[in-house]
């Protein structure tokens, strides 16, 4: 089997592709030196210390969080709503609604940016955190929806109808029999509603109004005069945070799934 | 729940409808504004006048300038995604056909650079390819030269940062349908008397397509739409059909020009998902979320 290693060689070389860049960020945040680059002098926290200091970067980071759970927040509740429409009820022109729903991933971030951004002048209203928002939001509906949709396909129906004719009525059937069983998608859907908002900086250029900074759009408008330290710091605590959340929340969720059983 | 067919049921379209009311306000009637705004004229840095004329769109057809950025886009666009399908198929194939133990390791590791921020995996390459970078250190060290080789700030940095930021859809995407070809194929071909290239070639390759299509459209169209990457890591030339619309709508305050440009970018980039639906159909694109 010459061609099976060969294969096993050319996938661990791809691996090393997608992951020694940010194996260097990593790195590199830990270095003494006062550029963003090598060689590394030794290792120091003092950027850390230096990225707490800088207000700007913890303005941008706040704004970033409550951006991210509050499109989180939107989306989420929204495209559960539509996910059980298509999941649970049969009606006409369902694969054009599904097509509808998920149109935000195939206009291109750009356009839906700049027309979002043109419907706004027209309606002479300024950009704000509200327009990020929704913005945010209607860009994270369709993966929340493909998400929970998905999940939603494998819950059983009996569960539902048991309780309806148990004599509960459908508030009460969704808010305790379907949404405790979909709560693993709405979580999932959630988390990747947040990272969606949390990473964004292709529309949030366009959209942030004049003096409000997401954390990407921080970065990139330092990147403007070279990558500092501070860069690679903040790039640790990011990458912390949107891989680690997910880990621990899927390693919790296993772990619990397992102790019922 | 026994409905009869007959009474139209609205349950379905109330729970649909905040999510439609959404997709209509942000974004069906902001993409007819676009074409609408690109007849309007532009007269000083943000100050337009409600008009019906074609200026905007002559000058697309007729200034060079627009279609060197169409042609770098196309270009780039399929270098990318022709990139990304011969470094993705491999590790798919190899992750779907392994008797790895720890195969959800390799699943995990496939989906980790997903939550990895776009902006930190972009600016990533700074650090290997720049003057202060990894490999620049690395052939000074071996002095192999006295001074870092400029390899920064060039199309090939942004071909490789594009290729490093959507490879995973690419894997992601065959790998799903080669996880559902039915194990039974390729040993069958083999007992049939093929060899095993010949196996892989007849059968799993033409039932992986439909992965490779989605993923090669995904790719395609996420590059085409792009302007962050050229302008981190490209030089000045290196722009792309995004990067006209962010100087026009970000620098020039132009706006009729930016829609116009948006527009154009809408239309092309519209077309070939299109032709994909035609051909593969819309399904394909969901089953990497399940």
């Amino acid at each position: 089997m010459r061609a099976w290693g060969l294969i096993r060689l050319y996938a661990i070389l791809v691996y090393v592709f997608m992951f020694s860049p940010i194996a260097v960020v990593l790195l590199l945040a830990f270095n003494n030196s006062q550029f963003g680059g090598f060689p590394i002098d030794g290792f120091s926290l003092r950027w850390f210390y230096k990225l707490a200091e800088n207000e700007a970067i913890i303005r941008a980071f706040k704004t970033s969080m409550v951006l991210g759970l509050l499109t989180a927040l939107v989306s989420t509740t929204i495209g559960v709503l539509a996910s059980l429409a298509l999941v649970r009820y049969r009606f006409r022109g369902k694969d054009l609604i599904t097509t509808v729903l998920i149109s935000p991933v195939l206009v291109p971030e750009t356009v839906l940016a700049v027309g979002l951004l043109i419907f706004l002048r027209w309606l002479h209203m300024p950009r704000s955190f509200g327009l990020l928002l929704v913005g945010h939001s209607i860009i994270a509906l369709p993966f929340v929806v493909l998400v929970v949709q998905a999940r939603l396909v494998g819950i059983k129906r009996e569960y539902e109808e048991a309780a309806l004719s148990l004599g509960a009525n459908p508030v009460q059937t969704f808010f305790q029999i379907t949404l405790p069983l979909l709560l693993p998608a709405v979580f999932a859907g959630a988390l990747f509603a947040f990272t969606i908002s949390f990473d964004n900086i292709t529309a949030t250029i366009f959209w942030r109004p004049s003096g409000m900074e997401t954390v990407p759009t921080q970065i990139f408008g330092m990147l403007r005069h070279s990558v500092s330290p501070e860069i690679n710091a903040l790039g640790f605590v990011m990458i912390v945070i949107t891989v680690g959340i997910p880990l621990i929340a899927g390693g919790l969720a296993r772990y619990f799934s397992r102790k019922k059983i | 729940m026994s409905d009869t067919a007959k009474e139209f049921d609205r349950r379905p379209w109330v729970l649909l409808a905040p999510s439609l009311l959404a997709i209509t306000v942000l974004v069906v009637i902001p993409m007819s504004f676009i074409l609408v705004y690109s007849f309007y004229e532009n007269i000083d840095l943000a100050v337009d006048r409600v008009a019906f004329q074609l200026g905007n769109w002559q000058e697309l057809l007729t200034d060079g300038y627009y279609h060197i950025a169409i042609w770098k886009t196309l270009r780039l666009s399929v270098i990318v995604t022709v990139l990304s399908a011969v470094l993705g198929y491999i590790p798919a194939y190899f992750i779907a056909m392994t008797k790895f133990r720890h195969k959800w390791l390799l699943l995990l590791l496939l989906i980790l650079p997903f939550w990895v921020s776009f902006i930190i995996r972009t600016l990533s390459w700074i650090h290997i390819l720049g003057n202060k970078g990894a490999l620049n250190g690395l052939f000074m060290w071996l002095g192999l030269t006295e001074q870092p080789i400029p390899m920064m700030f060039n199309e090939f940095a942004v071909i490789l940062g594009f290729v490093h930021v959507f490879l995973p859809y690419m894997i992601l995407n065959v790998y799903v349908s080669l996880e559902g070809i039915d194990a039974n194929l390729e040993p069958a071909a083999r007992t049939l008397g093929a060899t095993p290239w010949q196996a892989f070639r007849e059968v799993t390759l033409p039932l992986s397509t439909p992965g490779l299509a989605a993923g090669g459209l995904l790719v395609f169209v996420l590059t085409g739409g792009s302007y962050v990457t050229p302008l981190i890591l490209g030089g000045p030339n290196d722009f792309m059909f995004g990067n006209l619309i962010y100087d026009a709508v970000v620098s020039e305050l132009n706006w009729p020009m930016g829609a116009t440009l948006s527009f154009t970018l809408l239309v092309l980039l519209g077309l070939v998902v299109v032709l994909y639906s035609r051909f593969m159909g819309m399904n394909q694109l969901s089953k990497a979320f399940s």
